[in-house]
């Protein structure tokens, strides 16, 4: 029983960061069409901003975490201005390719900047686990689950209940009407591309204490948003943040339960088997996947 | 026409080695040609179905490692039985290698082809990684990462030698080459027959295609089943010609590199993935040296962007636009002369 515990416990903390990994790419999708492979790269290159902050320069963990959430930004919002809106996203196809030329580059770019070793990012807290009842938590983790929520709860707010939010719900309904009633199509393009990869950079920053960083980490983490996203259903966000619990408790549960050496591999299996008994997502109500 | 010149650069081809017998150019060559075929493989669904599969490298390594298996033989416990294979002979292997990843072909598509888009993208790319960590995994079958080495290179029965083996630096190009020629051939065959039309007239229009009675999704099956084999046999030939694999094969980069291949060449063009394979196969070589490897692959990813947004066809359809263009003004600048010639003949 105290080993089940300690899987939800797990999966929760988890799950936290994967909701918001996932959050970031089915924004984009759903509002631009854009199918994002670049998001696991705006991952890395928060971790890596972490990295540098604080391993290098000796910076504070939290200000890291603050200041690679910036950097995406920005660096998300210069990617809409100076790619995205060169191809006026007409066919998804070639956008997706476009997204993959642009993942290639800025991952061997990490490599050539940083090299092929992992690097480790000194955690600001204890080393020791908390227990409670039997279930080991480090401060490090309830620190990233509790930002995660925070986080959640902030964006929850900012797209139902701010005007942003409103002109983004809208332009995710129907670009043409949203354009008719006066919403600026276009900056909500560069804002949502920008707020998407400003969470994924967030996260990875949020994360690079709790696991090390490499090239080759934005790899995965493109290709679990993409599962948690379908978990949830393309373009569905509550969906993405379940899709997000739900990835993590399948690979927890999975590695405790089943093998761990196939971990990564059973998200991949569960996509394939939500693909063939429900294509539309675990959690939509509706949704075209023709 | 287009058939005489088809035949004169295969046979300009079929001369390379005798004209510059140089081992390592060879080689690269070889290595070039194997990508060509894989990409060729891709361009059946991407170009003619407009299918994009980013899992291609899946039935590229399952070709590969089913040959390779085979072909040395193996013994692995299932569900508690011992099942042992012998060596078979190695264009047993190879052939079984082709079936199986048709195989699964069909079992992909009748998958993933009840969605599409961005749906079908992504349970290729699932597929993909699961059978990475197949092969990485199953230690008792795959040998995971320690890789499964010295594997049989083909071999040929020529009149007066007896069998030989297809080891020399020649004999492998002209393998490839060989290769090359019936994967062109058959897709060919394909595009102008029925199953052909039927494909492309459900690339234009999905809804259009179904409304005039083409059971599309058999159709895309059928596509599916031999873009997997054809891709299964660019494997195999890797695993007999490198004569060692890892579960590197399966990696994303590889299907990648297929894609860019094809889109770079023309996609929906016979000729578009052999000039992109020659242009990005042998790319990786003149850049050796001279930059850095990741430099090399930001460069291929640079390439690609600039691609998808300046020439989104590719080269090939780019190209016979401005042929067909110039060819127009030619015909406009003859009837705009003869006529003035005339009146100056009369004056």
């Amino acid at each position: 029983m105290d080993q089940f515990l300690q899987h939800i416990v797990n999966a929760l903390v988890l799950g936290s960061t994967y909701a918001l990994l996932g959050i970031g790419l089915t924004l984009i999708f759903g509002i631009m069409r854009v199918v994002n492979f670049a998001h696991g790269e705006l991952y890395a290159f928060g971790a890596y901003v972490s990295y540098a902050l604080v391993s290098l320069l000796g910076l504070n963990y939290f200000g890291s975490v603050l200041l690679a959430g910036m950097l995406g930004l920005l660096l998300g919002a210069a990617i809409e201005f100076l790619l995205l809106r060169r191809c006026k996203l007409e066919n998804i196809d070639e956008v997706m390719l476009i997204m993959i030329g642009l993942m290639i580059i800025m991952q061997n770019a990490e490599l050539l900047l940083w090299g092929g070793v992992a690097k480790v990012v000194p955690t600001p807290f204890a080393q020791e686990s908390i227990t409670i009842g039997g279930i080991y938590l480090s401060p490090t983790r309830l620190f990233v689950f509790c930002a995660a929520v925070v986080l959640l709860i902030a964006f929850y707010l900012i797209i139902e209940r701010s005007r942003l939010g409103l002109a983004m719900r809208a332009t995710f309904q129907d670009r043409d009407a949203a354009k008719i009633v006066g919403v600026n199509v276009g900056s909500i393009y560069t804002l949502t591309f920008a707020l998407g990869s400003c969470m994924a950079a967030v996260t990875g920053a949020l994360l690079a204490p709790v696991f090390v960083v490499a090239p080759t980490m934005g790899d995965l983490a493109s290709l679990k948003a993409f599962a948690i996203v379908i978990l949830g259903g393309l373009g569905n966000i509550p969906g993405a943040a379940l899709g997000g619990f739900a990835l993590a408790a399948i690979e927890e549960f999975g590695s405790g339960y089943i093998s761990t050496a196939y971990r990564d591999a059973l998200g991949f299996l569960a996509i394939l088997i939500v693909m063939v008994i429900r294509p539309q997502g675990l959690f939509a109500i509706k949704e075209r996947v023709g | 026409m287009n058939k005489i010149v088809f035949f004169v650069v295969v046979a300009l081809l079929a001369l390379l080695p005798v004209l510059w017998p140089d081992p390592y150019m060879l080689s690269v060559v070889s290595a070039a040609g194997i990508m060509i075929v894989a990409a060729i493989s891709l361009n059946v669904l991407l170009g003619f179905t407009g299918q994009l599969s980013l899992g291609h490298a899946a039935f590229f390594g399952i070709g590969a490692y089913t040959s390779a298996l085979l072909s040395l033989g193996f013994d692995v416990s299932l569900f508690g039985y011992l099942l042992v294979v012998d060596p078979k002979p190695v264009w047993v292997a190879f052939v079984s290698g082709i079936l199986v990843a048709a195989a699964f072909g069909w079992l992909i598509g009748k998958l993933a082809f009840r969605v599409r888009g961005a749906y079908f993208v992504i349970v290729t790319i699932c597929f993909a990684q699961v059978m990475r960590m197949v092969a990485l995994n199953w230690v008792d079958l795959t040998e995971g990462p320690m890789a499964l080495v010295s594997i049989p290179a083909l071999t040929l029965w020529i009149p007066g030698e007896g069998v030989i083996k297809l080891v020399s630096k020649s004999a492998t190009y002209w393998l490839v080459l060989a290769a090359n020629v019936l994967a062109y051939l058959i897709v060919a065959r394909l595009v102008l027959s029925r199953f052909g039309r039927a494909a492309i007239a459900l690339r234009e229009n999905e809804t259009l295609a179904k409304s005039i009675g083409i059971p599309v999704t058999r159709y895309l099956i059928v596509f599916s089943v031999i873009s997997a084999g054809i891709a299964g046999a660019a494997g195999g030939l890797y695993a007999h010609t490198v004569r060692i694999i890892d579960p590197e094969v399966f990696m994303f980069i590889y299907t990648i590199t297929m894609v860019i291949m094809v889109i770079a060449g023309g996609k929906g063009t016979l000729a578009g993935p052999v000039i992109g394979g020659i242009i990005f196969g042998l790319l990786p070589e003149l850049l050796r040296g001279v930059v850095a490897p990741e430099v090399q692959w930001m460069l291929y990813g640079a390439l690609m962007v600039l691609l998808l947004l300046f020439m989104p066809k590719g080269i090939v359809p780019t190209f016979n636009g401005l042929v067909r263009r110039l060819r127009a003004r030619l015909a406009r600048e003859k009837t705009a002369a003869a006529p003035a010639k005339a009146r100056g003949a009369n004056a």
